[in-house]
Formats: C-alpha cells, structure tokens, sequence
C-alpha cells in the first residue's frame, strides 16, 4: 500500500509556493476570466453576423458608416499597447518614473479614444433604437468602451501605485501591472476584431 | 506583501468568527463557504419544492381551478430558476466544490479566497430578489428560458428582476469556476500529478471549463434582452425587424451546456463515493478522464437539438442529431465504469450507496429518451409535451439531486464529526424512489399521448394520470421531512464519527472531523492512489494504512 506518503518522506514538498509560482497561478485566474470575458465578446459578435446575415436592413443599405474616425481609434488603441509595453520595459529597469510617464501617456491614449468614439457617437445619422443594425452596433461599441473606461482607471491605478517610494506596484510585486497590461492588451485585440466586423466587412 | 497574497496560507480574518455565527459572516474559508453554498441551496430547494407541489395541486383537475394562469406560469417560471439556477448548480458546483477540491489538490484554500466569498454572497439576495418580484409587480411568466416575443410582451418588471437575478448568479458561477480551473491546474501540493487527483477534480475541471465557456454568451444574450425591454431595441422583437431564433441559439449555447454544469460534477461525487462503499478501485480511471474531457468538447457543439422544431435548417438538423448521438458514448462509458467498480465489490447498502445506485438506474431511463429526443422525427412528435418535462426531470432530479442526497449522507460525518442514522437515511431514500418514478415515469405517457407543458389546463383524459403523478410528488415532498429529522437529530445528539468512518482513502478522510481552519495540522498528506482499496484493506483501519 503505497498510496500516502509518510510524512516525514515528503517535508520539503510542503514548503508554501514561492512568489514566483504564486504569480503563475493569479495569471491563470486572469487567462480564466480574459477567455469568459471574449466569450461575452463572441456570442454579441455571432448574434450580429447572423442579423446581418439573415436580415440586412441596416446603415449599410441605408448610409455609409464613415470610417476616419474608427481608424484614428484603431491607431490610438494600438498605439497604446506599445506604449503600455514601454513602461513595462522600465518597470523592469527599477526606473519608475519613466515608467509612470508611459503609464500617463497609456492613460491618455485611452481617453482620447473614449472622447474620440462620443464624437463618433454625436456624428452617426442613427440612434440606438432606428434599426437592428443601429442596436447591435451600439451595443458592440457601447460594450467595448466599457471596457476601455475600466482599463483607463486601472491604468490610473497602476500609475499611482508605481510612485516611489511609497507606491506598492514595483519591479519585485510587479502582478497588478502585468495583470492591468494583458488586460489592457485584450481589450485592444478585441477592438481589431470588432473593427474588422463592423466597419470593413 | 500582505499574507493574504499567500495560497495556501489563511487570511488572518479567516479565524475571526467562530461557532456557527461563522456561517452568517464572509468567512474566507473554503469550508465554510461550501457549507454555506449548501444550506443556501437546500433553503431554495425547499421553497422550489413548494413551488413544484403547488403546480402539482394544480395539475390534479383539468380546469386551471386552484390558481389563474398568470400565477401558474409565474410559479412555473420561479420553480424552474430556482431549481436550476438557486440549487442545483449552487450545491453540485459551490458546495461539494469548495468543500472537498482544496482537500484534493491537497491545498490549505482556494485560489482566491475572496473572490470566493463574493460568489457565494452573490445568491442569497439574487435568489431573494428573484422571490419578492413575485410580490411586487408579479414575477416572470416566460418560463426559465424567457423566450421572446413573450418575455418581452409580459409585464416588465418581473421579467427584468429575472434577468436582473440570473446575470448576478452567472457572475457567481463564472467566479466560482475561475477559482476551480486555478486551484485544480495550479495550487496543486508538489509531487501530486494531474493524473492522480480524485475523479472529482476532473469532473469540476471540465465543469469550470464549460462554465467559463458557456456562461458569458447567456450573460450576453440577457443584457440584449433586458435592452429590448427597457430600451425598446429590436434585437429580438419580431415587430421591430428582430429575429428570435437568434436568442434561442444564444441562449441553448448555454443552456445545453448548463445540463452537463448540473450533472458533470454528480458523475465526479458518484465516482467519489462509489469505489468506497464497494472497496474496489475505480474501474477505468484514464477512459473516466477521457470520457468527461469528451462531453465537454461535445457538450459545446449540440445546443441546437432543442430547436428543431425552430425551422432549423435540415442539414442543422442533421448535424446536431448526429454530435448528440455521440454524446452517448462517453456517458455510456462512464455508466459502464460505475458498474465494472461495484461488480463483485463488498458493497455495503448504506444511505449514501443506495442514492449512488437510484442515480445510476435513474440516469440510464433518462439518458435513453435523450438519445430518443435528439432524433428529429421523434422530438418534432413530442416537442414541447411533458414527455420532455418527463426526460429532464430524470436527467436533473433522478440525477444531480439523488447524488446530492448521497453525498450529503456520504459526506455529513466530516462537515460535522457526527453520523448520519442508517435506517432513517435507507427509509428516505425508498420513498423518494418511489415517488420519484411514481411522479415522472407516467409523465413519459402524457407526453407521448399529447398533453403539452406549461399549461395549467388540459384535456380530462389525462386526469387519472395527473393524479397518479401528484401522489407521487407529494412522496417526494414528504420524504424530505425524515431527512430533515435526521440531520437535526444527528448534529444534536448522533454518534461521534471519528475522522475516517468510511475506512476512506481520499485526502478529506486524512484529517479531523470537522477539519481544522488550515485543513491538516502540520502539512498535507501526499495522496498518490486515492482508489487504492483491495480485498485485503478492506478490514484495516485508517490507523494500519498509514
Ligand atoms: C420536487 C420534485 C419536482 C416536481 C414535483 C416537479 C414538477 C414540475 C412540474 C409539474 C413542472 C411543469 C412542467 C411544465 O408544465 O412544463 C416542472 C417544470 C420544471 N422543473 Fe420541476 N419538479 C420537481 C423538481 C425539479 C428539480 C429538482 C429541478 C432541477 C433542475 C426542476 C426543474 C424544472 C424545470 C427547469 C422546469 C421547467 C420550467 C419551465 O418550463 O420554465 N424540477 N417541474
Ligand atoms: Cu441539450
């Protein structure tokens, strides 16, 4: 019968998990949720292929949906990412304020897409409830920009927690930061996405 | 760093409460909150079970004579949320999860033991909330699939408590299951491999796996239909261009799915509890991984089985018949372990084996109508009929809850270090065999001889049927009264259990009953086999193992 291990056999085995680890597995919850979250993103995605598919009635018959002003979003959000990587770069570097300048230009680059999309917002021929595709695309994008506004206060968060000396986000507890990046870094993929889907298809 | 970013180390609040006023308090620990999942369910089942037993009253005349139709529907509807989503999930998920998988990975908690109180604090008020709408402005009437155009014609505010209720208790079940995949693949004890955890693991494994998946497209749908209603959009509102077959793919994307969020984790306490009561190892344990791994591939895939009747297209509707077929192969290799571990094993007819071996032939009658379902021609006959009401309830009551059942008189001694009375527990389990089969077996002839479900009023040839099935819930009701006694009368006055009754070899049993707040004084013991019975251990006590 060798199905328990005595105890004294297996004393270093116990030891609790080291930081390391630790990071490892709040990284999987992360994943976890990251993966429910786009699964949020798909099913609103596949109700609005199968409307267009089955019942075109929508901007497009009707008007052109304008496209500077997404593509300008694209570039602020893409441009984001980088930026969100540099500061990691320097968080890595123990230099923190450079790193909070890239945390701050992050931060702006999501707000200026959130002020960017209400222009979108005031300049679109249709409301929420004219047509289908009016609704779906609303709730597309009102949906997304959920997102970037909670990913621009955590970003203001980790901003503010990066401060040395007394901030608690730093090279050695690092997770908070790596957690709002890959974050940060889905909601901009789910973007790319959403644009391909909703204006250039 | 603060201690509470340690795993496997308590939080200093975790001690704070003691007594039983630590099961009113957001305890940190996982013991606690899995015992908590369990009252709060069985609390739900009661007032789900009163709500089934006025439907049933109901059904006895064919007039619709004992309540309007309007308060038969909302009944209906309640019933039918808060067995699924208030109980069943809550107790197979929730309870045995957070009580037993820290043990089984041999884990001092779960991976994020706040997040973990907040999904259980989550249900009571959803689950209250979702009862007082019925006194406010009347409950839902659309049944718990709340198809539209009905649930968006129907008086709105109780349709958007429902919503409301079931999105807080989606969230619950999405935190719930985030913690399960994090603690099972990653807070395992060093030295123990996936491959030789307890079937429970894997079932929750692939339950957290469908939860994580399936969940936030039903979260998704809901928050369209709530617009409908509040905001007047169209998404699924015929009139306004909307279409509704979309809402039913969304919401059977879930709700497929949510069969298997029920019944996975049952498959994962009957593997627990079987090999134990008969001392045999688990018949098969690579192909039982396999097999659950499988039904959650296909669980995903076969959603719209129940739409076709929806004007599927027939090239849809050959592909779902077929996938769904295939479902029967892993749950037939499952039931074919059950049995190859309890042949010629020293099986003792306890409580907890007796509900094991009811869901085993419950399981099998209603695994049957379903492969019976998913042919076309058959469903499109009884579609809608109570033959489907028939087929669930063996799925979901001679299922999921007679393992509940059996793993409450499985798993009483360690909640509270006191035993379960035998005879009691042998006395409930015939009458709710009994008046289970009584209640729903003649249901498969109603269905197949036309009476639809959901109405309170049918044709009078059904009645002496009706009838039949009304005693029979009314067994069932009054089965749960020897139950109630005899927990009381345990955790009063029963015998001292010891810490391993059950001459168990699964981590729980490896410690005190109840276990202390860290789970293990000193560290956690390394279980390598925890299937490992054979004819001669099967008379040692816990002591010689070691
Ligand atoms: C206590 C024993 C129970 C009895 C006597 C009972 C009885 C009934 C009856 C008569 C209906 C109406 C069927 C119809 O007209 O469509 C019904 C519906 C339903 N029951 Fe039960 N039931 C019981 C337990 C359960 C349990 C444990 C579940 C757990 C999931 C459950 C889930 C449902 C669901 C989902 C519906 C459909 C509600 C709807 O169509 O909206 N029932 N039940
Ligand atoms: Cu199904």
């Amino acid at each position: 019968m060798t199905s328990i291990v005595p105890k004294e056999q297996s004393s270093e085995s116990t030891k609790d998990l080291s930081t390391e680890e630790h990071e490892d597995f709040r990284l999987f919850g992360l994943i976890a949720f990251l993966i429910a979250d786009g699964m949020t993103f798909a099913g609103f995605f596949a109700a609005y292929l199968t409307f267009k598919a089955v019942n075109p009635i929508g901007p497009d018959a009707v008007y052109e949906l304008e496209l500077p002003l997404p593509t300008l979003n694209t570039v602020l959000l893409l441009l984001s990412s980088f930026t969100f990587h540099r500061a990691g770069k320097f968080l890595e570097k123990n230099q923190s304020k450079e790193c909070q300048k890239w945390l701050l230009i992050t931060g702006s680059l999501g707000l200026a897409f959130l002020i960017s999309q209400m222009f979108e917002y005031f300049t679109l021929p249709f409301g929420l409830t004219d047509n289908l595709f009016a609704s779906t695309f609303y709730a597309l994008t009102g949906f997304h920009g959920l997102h970037v506004t909670l990913g621009s206060i955590m970003i203001m968060i980790i901003w503010w927690q990066t401060r040395v000396p007394s901030g608690r986000v730093n090279n050695e507890n690092k997770f908070p930061f790596e957690a709002v990046e890959l974050y940060w870094h889905f909601v901009d993929g789910i973007w790319v996405v959403l644009f391909i889907i909703l204006y250039l298809l | 760093m603060t201690i509470s970013l340690k795993p496997g180390n308590t939080p200093p609040e975790k001690l704070q409460p003691t007594g039983w006023l630590k099961y009113l308090s957001f305890s940190l620990d996982h013991k606690v909150i899995g015992l908590q999942y369990l009252v709060c369910g069985f609390f739900f089942y009661l007032i789900g079970g009163s709500l089934a037993g006025a439907i049933r009253v109901e059904l006895t005349s064919p007039l619709s004579d004992f309540m309007p139709r309007e308060v038969y529907n909302q009944v209906l509807t309640l019933h039918g949320t808060i067995m699924i989503f208030l109980w069943i999930v809550p107790v197979v998920n929730g309870a045995f999860g957070n009580y037993l998988i820290p043990f089984y990975v041999g884990a001092r908690d779960m991976a994020f033991p706040r997040l973990n109180a907040v999904a259980f604090w989550l249900i009571p008020p959803s689950g209250l909330m979702l009862i007082t709408s019925y006194f406010i402005n009347g409950a839902a009437q659309s049944g718990w699939t709340a198809y539209p155009p009905l649930s968006i014609t129907t008086p709105a505010a109780g349709q958007i408590i429902w919503i409301l209720s079931v999105l807080l208790l989606g969230g619950s079940s999405i935190f719930g299951g985030i913690n399960f995949i994090a603690t099972i693949l990653k807070l395992r004890r060093p030295g123990l491999k996936l491959m030789q955890l307890p079937m429970y693991c894997w079932a929750m494994l692939g339950t957290s796996i469908l939860v994580v998946l399936s969940t936030p497209v039903l979260a998704g749908t809901l928050i369209l239909l709530s617009f409908d209603i509040v905001a007047h959009t169209g998404f699924f509102n015929p009139s306004l261009g909307g279409n509704v077959i979309v809402y039913q793919h969304l919401f059977w994307f879930y709700s497929h799915p949510a069969v298997y969020i029920m019944v996975l984790p049952a498959f994962g306490l009957v593997s627990e509890i079987l090999p134990i009561h008969s001392r045999k190892p688990l018949f098969g344990y690579t192909t039982m991984v396999f097999s659950i791994m499988g039904i959650v591939v296909l669980g995903l895939v076969v959603w719209a089985h129940h739409m076709f009747t929806s004007g599927t297209p027939p090239w849809m509707r050959l592909f779902f018949t077929i996938a769904t077929a295939f479902i029967a192969v892993p749950t037939g290799i499952k039931f074919f372990n059950w049995v190859a571990t309890l042949w010629g094993g020293k099986i003792s007819l306890n409580a907890a084996m007796l509900f094991s071996c009811g869901f085993i032939i419950n399981f099998v009658l209603g695994g049957i109508t379903g492969v019976a379902l998913a042919q076309v021609p058959f469903d499109v006959h009884v579609h809608d009929t109570y033959f489907v009401v028939a087929h669930f309830h063996y799925i979901v009551y001679g299922g999921s809850v007679f393992v509940i059942f059996s793993s409450i008189y499985h798993w009483f001694p360690k909640f509270t270090g006191k035993m379960l009375n035998e005879n009691l527990g042998r006395f409930h389990f015939i009458i709710t065999f009994i008046g289970f089969n009584l209640c729903f077996a003649p249901q498969h002839w109603l269905g197949l001889n036309g009476m639809p479900r959901r109405v309170a009023e049918y044709d009078p040839q059904f009645q002496l049927i009706n009838q039949i099935s009304s005693v029979g819930a009314l067994l069932m009701a009054l089965s749960t009264l020897p139950f109630l006694w005899n927990i009381l009368q345990s955790i009063l006055y029963g015998d001292e259990a010891g810490d391993n009754p059950w001459n168990a070899l699964t981590p729980e049993w490896l410690t005190s009953s109840p276990p202390p707040v860290e789970n293990w004084e000193g560290e956690a013991p390394l279980v390598l086999e925890p299937y490992g019975y054979g004819e001669k251990d099967s008379t040692k006590t816990q002591e010689q193992l070691k």
